[in-house]
């Protein structure tokens, strides 16, 4: 419990410093104005949100192999955690594209590839609370988890392909190019403060859905009872 | 090989009893023409026009009727407790899967098939020269949406709010299949038709690997 | 139910767990079934009766613990899977008899599909009905197309879970001639029942299970009806 407690005030520092350094100490881009800031939370959300979605196909995969319920446990914990990431990029890109683009949605390819990502793993919670047998529901949500993880490797390759047949407006072209050094360190401990975010919330999770699920175990013998 | 001697058998029952009712096609080709044709109110069909909606239109509307369509696959197998009768008969689950899967990809095939001439004369657009092409694209499209549709039909067949369920499941989940086909519909029915073997590959690939998945995986969703 | 073609086989369970989620259906079962028994399962509802017949059919997987036949004559060779009656029967309403049976005998690779289901058609009293459709038959003859499946490979075991819900006396008559002749001819049998009737007597042994545990056995001493009595207790 402390070293949760400690965690986060640790942990909330640092995102206070890296946004700090995110809006006074990066240099403002020349192109795009105050605006591209918002890719300091962007950015390294997306990049959360993919080492969730790949912890989650872990889980799921060692669960169908060892139907350890704790594993189950780290699935839903990464595929919820992985949601609310990939939410925060679903709103960044607007917000990002509205000053700078005039328009607040473009079907390129990162942004469908993420909306695709954001329908399947909310099937994913969907399906869960619609299998009420837990052993059940672990099973399925995680063979339903796998299958999607799979189909995330085909849909980016198709909605590229497709985009490059059909260019659009890049809402995202990348900030690699021409980096200001200290938008460079910036960037890294943004990163940085943001894969320790994930960890917190995922074992705060993980430790959420423990509990839950003994206190199904203990409900489900008393009304046996 | 027992595998495929088995699959055979199931596939043969499984066609057996839908020609038997025809009930599934009948509802699907209905649900399909209605679909098709309302949507014709929202845009002027003129040739440019539909050549630019008609394939997404068309495959959109494919995809909704499948997912309707798959919804039987393994409820009907609840009846009577008839899946575990053909559990405890086959040698290797993977059996029931593939007939399953080879069954609704035939019908959907069947559905497109009887949709295609309907579709060409209310949009005005040309299929006869690139019919066997046209076919093609259909055949593997509707492999794509069969495969990971009959796992997911077994998943959803165990769960609440089922009808809604499978397309929430399955529709996100075939979005390749959605681009690739649509984009191959619509390059055979444009003014300079081309096959375009990439997509196609693509889709073949899509339809390897979701097979290759529920042979890996299948036997744990018919576990009880 | 004539000549047998099978080798005798018991079935031994032992230390099976079966859990759902955090519940028992089964804790530390162990049981030995010689080749040739007709034992009889009692219990109340969620008892674990079910949950044992659907692990020995092999459709159900023990959370623990292992399930085996032991044959005297199997040199080694495939036991055939058991024969499995439960109260859903199992087959197509929407095919006929004959083709229901056809169906299953082709899906178990049985030489000559269509002598086997024709002989069972004729045993279990349905020849005169093999073209119509599983839909239109009663209770009983549904539980008689189910029995001619589950007899199909000539199983030497036969699990029957509730097999006569839902009959009326005849149809009870019928199913205990016609279990009396499998026990006869060798088979072993387990079944699970709610309590006395022409069926239960046909058992050798009775076991009784409560809470997924075996607490009374004739085999060590229990008395056979007191077992069946307080089946509904």
């Amino acid at each position: 419990m402390i070293k949760t407690i400690l965690g986060a005030v640790v942990l909330f520092v640092a995102i206070a410093f890296t946004a700090y350094l995110a809006f006074h100490y990066a240099p403002i881009e020349k192109t795009m104005g105050p605006i591209q800031k918002i890719f300091y939370l962007h950015l390294p959300s997306a990049f959360s949100s993919f080492i969730a979605l790949g912890i989650c196909f872990y889980a799921n995969l060692r669960y169908v192999f060892t139907r350890e319920a704790k594993w189950d446990w780290l699935g839903v914990s990464a595929a919820e955690v992985g949601l609310a990431f990939i939410s925060v990029v679903l709103v960044t890109g607007p917000i990002w594209a509205h000053p700078v683009w005039g328009i607040w949605w473009t079907w390129d390819a990162r942004l469908t590839l993420t909306f695709v990502l954001w329908l399947l793993y909310t099937a994913y919670l969907l399906l869960r609370t619609m299998l009420e047998e837990p052993d059940k529901r672990a099973l399925f949500s995680s063979l339903f988890g796998i299958f999607a993880f799979l189909d995330v490797p085909l849909v980016y390759f198709s909605i590229r392909w497709w985009r490059t047949q059909h260019p659009q407006p890049v809402i995202l072209g990348g900030p690699g190019s021409g980096l200001d050094p200290r938008m460079r360190v910036s960037y890294l401990l943004v990163w940085a403060a943001f894969t320790g975010l994930l960890i917190l919330l995922l074992n705060g999770r993980y430790k959420l859905e423990a509990m839950r699920a003994s206190v199904e175990e203990l409900r489900r013998e008393a009304e046996v009872r | 090989m027992a595998l495929l001697s088995n699959s055979a058998v199931l596939l043969s029952k499984e066609l057996r009893t839908e020609f038997r009712s025809r009930e599934l096609l009948t509802t699907t080709v209905v649900f399909i023409l209605t679909i098709v044709v309302l949507f014709s109110f929202t845009f002027d069909p003129s040739v440019t026009e539909s050549r630019r909606f008609g394939p997404g239109l068309l495959w959109l509307t494919f995809l909704f009727a499948a997912s309707l369509m798959l919804q039987p696959g393994f409820l009907r197998e609840q009846n009577n407790d008839t899946l575990s009768a053909l559990r405890l008969s086959v040698s290797d689950p993977f059996a029931i899967f593939l007939a399953k899967l080879t069954a609704s990809a035939v019908f959907l095939l069947l559905t497109e098939m009887l949709m295609l001439p309907i579709f060409a004369v209310l949009y005005n657009v040309h299929i006869l020269a690139v019919l066997p092409q046209l076919i093609l694209v259909f055949f593997l499209g509707s492999l794509g949406v069969a495969i990971p549709g009959t796992a997911f039909s077994a998943i959803s067949a165990q769960a609440r709010m089922r009808e809604l369920m499978l397309p929430v499941l399955l529709l996100p989940l075939l979005t390749p299949v959605l681009i690739a086909s649509t984009e191959a519909t619509a390059a055979l029915l444009s003014e300079n038709p081309q096959l375009r073997v990439d997509w196609l590959g693509f889709l073949a690939g899509f339809d390897v690997v979701f097979l290759t998945a529920l042979w890996l995986f299948g036997e744990y969703l018919l576990e009880e | 139910m004539t000549s047998p073609s099978f080798s005798p086989t018991g079935i031994r369970f032992e230390k099976i767990d079966k859990r759902f989620g955090g519940l028992y259906a089964l804790r530390r079962v162990s049981l030995d079934i010689a080749a040739g028994e007709c034992v009889v399962f009692a219990g109340r509802n969620g008892s674990g009766k079910t949950t044992l017949l659907r692990i020995a059919a092999r459709l159900s997987r023990p959370s623990s613990g292992t399930v085996s036949f032991v044959s005297s004559g199997a040199n080694g060779e495939t036991l055939p899977a058991a024969g499995f009656v439960a109260h859903a029967t199992m087959v197509y309403d929407e095919l006929t008899a004959e083709e229901n049976l056809l169906l299953f005998a082709k899906l178990q690779r049985i030489a000559d599909p269509a002598a086997r289901a024709d002989k069972l058609l004729k045993e279990v009293g349905l020849e005169d009905r093999r073209k119509s459709l599983v839909r239109t038959f009663s209770r009983g003859m549904r539980q008689r197309v189910a029995i001619a499946r589950a007899l199909l490979n000539e199983p030497a075991v036969i699990l029957l879970d509730e097999p006569a819900t839902g009959l009326d006396p005849q149809g009870v008559t019928w199913f205990a001639e016609t279990l009396r002749g499998l026990r006869d001819s060798g088979r072993t049998l387990l079944m699970s029942l709610h309590g006395e009737s022409e069926v239960s007597n046909l058992a050798t042994r009775a076991i009784r299970l409560d809470a997924g545990a075996v607490v009374a056995d004739t085999r060590t001493g229990a008395n056979f009806r007191s077992i069946l009595a307080f089946a509904n207790a």
